[in-house]
């Protein structure tokens, strides 16, 4: 049982963290606190990979002349190359939705969803 | 509507948690992740491309495509930006 | 929105590490291929330096220094040499992206693999440090 909780406890705080980005982006009326949420779950899902990824006694991705090449010996090399994809489309994704908040902060004066909704039905 | 935020994600942080009971453990190296390619990567990275890197390996030799595919990504969002804030005020 | 801000401390500060930074970022960018490092990395550190400068110079001034103009064009250049990186082993035989069949005289194998990731991260740097303080240069001239 406990060997069972060292092996998956960082599994359950990506979860966590996944839930509280998901809540963010559902709860928040705040267009910002939705991006930051949507943001927090991005890092989850990095982690989530970054995670898997490793291997007990392994060592960076680095091809050491000392130790061979060896697959045990080094970690999982393809979840950080998705991740370097995953965090530059990440940062694009946060750019271009900071772009349209600000379009919406300019043409409603807030950014506030019920604020937003009620400027536009009328 | 919004008090449903609250039981749905705990519902959903539920099923996180059991989903977790599927897993390899941590730093397993049998784990499935670790079978496929990563080990054809590794042995023959020096071999075949002559660097040390791994990642950067990877990144720009054997899935250079996909990197091809993230650059156009990043430029067109940059593009997206000029096109949604400066329209028609040139750059 | 971006104003100098007249403070002899943040002057100096500013002077001793955007050359650091920029120093370091090449180094990231050459040392991709034996360490921790790669054309992402060193492109965002090299775009960070610029915006520094942009913070603390102030817009007039550091516009002279890196026109927003260049930011664009080191973009589009960069994913143009990455394009053609692409499409040379094309015409000489190869498939897209085949650094193996690169156009280059006196190096094959291995080698010429090496010298294709060489030029491949250089661009990517190019690329993502252009689009980097082009999204700031957008960003912080449509926060009014």
């Amino acid at each position: 049982m406990l060997e069972e909780f060292l092996g998956r406890y960082s599994y359950f705080m990506i979860a966590v963290l996944m839930t509280i980005g998901i809540y963010g982006m559902l709860a928040k009326r705040n267009l910002i606190k939705k991006l930051i949420g949507m943001n927090i779950l991005q890092t989850a899902i990095f982690l989530f990979f970054i995670e898997g990824g490793g291997k007990l006694g392994a060592t960076v991705p680095v091809i050491d002349p000392q130790l061979g090449n060896d697959p045990a010996k080094y970690i999982n090399p393809l979840p950080h190359v998705l991740m370097l994809t995953g965090i530059v489309v990440g940062i694009s994704l946060t750019a271009v939705a900071l772009a349209f908040l600000i379009n919406i902060s300019r043409t409603f004066h807030s950014l506030d969803e019920d604020c937003i909704l009620k400027e536009m039905s009328k | 509507m919004r008090w449903l935020a609250v039981p749905v994600m705990a519902l959903f942080l539920a099923l996180m948690l059991y989903a977790t009971t599927g897993l390899p453990l941590r730093g397993e190296p049998q784990a499935p992740a670790n079978a496929h390619v990563s080990p054809y990567y590794i042995e023959k990275t020096i071999e075949e491309t002559g660097t040390p890197n791994i990642v950067t390996s990877v990144l720009a030799d054997y899935r250079g495509y996909d990197t091809l595919g993230e650059t156009t990504v990043i430029l067109a969002a940059g593009l997206a930006c000029l096109l949604i804030l400066r329209r028609g005020k040139g750059l | 929105m971006i104003e100098r801000y007249e403070n002899v401390i943040i002057d100096i500060v500013c002077s001793v590490m955007v050359p650091l930074i920029q120093l370091f970022a090449l180094y990231v960018v050459v040392h991709g291929h034996y360490g921790p490092g790669g054309g992402f990395q060193g492109g965002v550190l090299f775009a960070v330096s610029i915006i520094l400068l942009r913070l603390c110079l102030g817009k007039e001034a550091s516009h002279k220094k890196f026109p927003p103009k260049l930011a664009a064009a080191l973009a589009a250049s960069g994913m143009l040499v990455y394009m053609l990186t692409g499409l040379a082993p094309m015409a000489a035989g190869g498939a897209f992206l085949d650094y193996g069949h690169l156009p280059i005289p006196g190096v094959s194998g291995a080698e010429l693999r090496f010298l294709g990731i060489t030029i491949v991260e250089w661009s990517i740097a190019f690329s993502v440090c252009g689009t980097m303080v082009l999204l700031f240069d957008v960003l912080a001239e449509g926060m009014r």
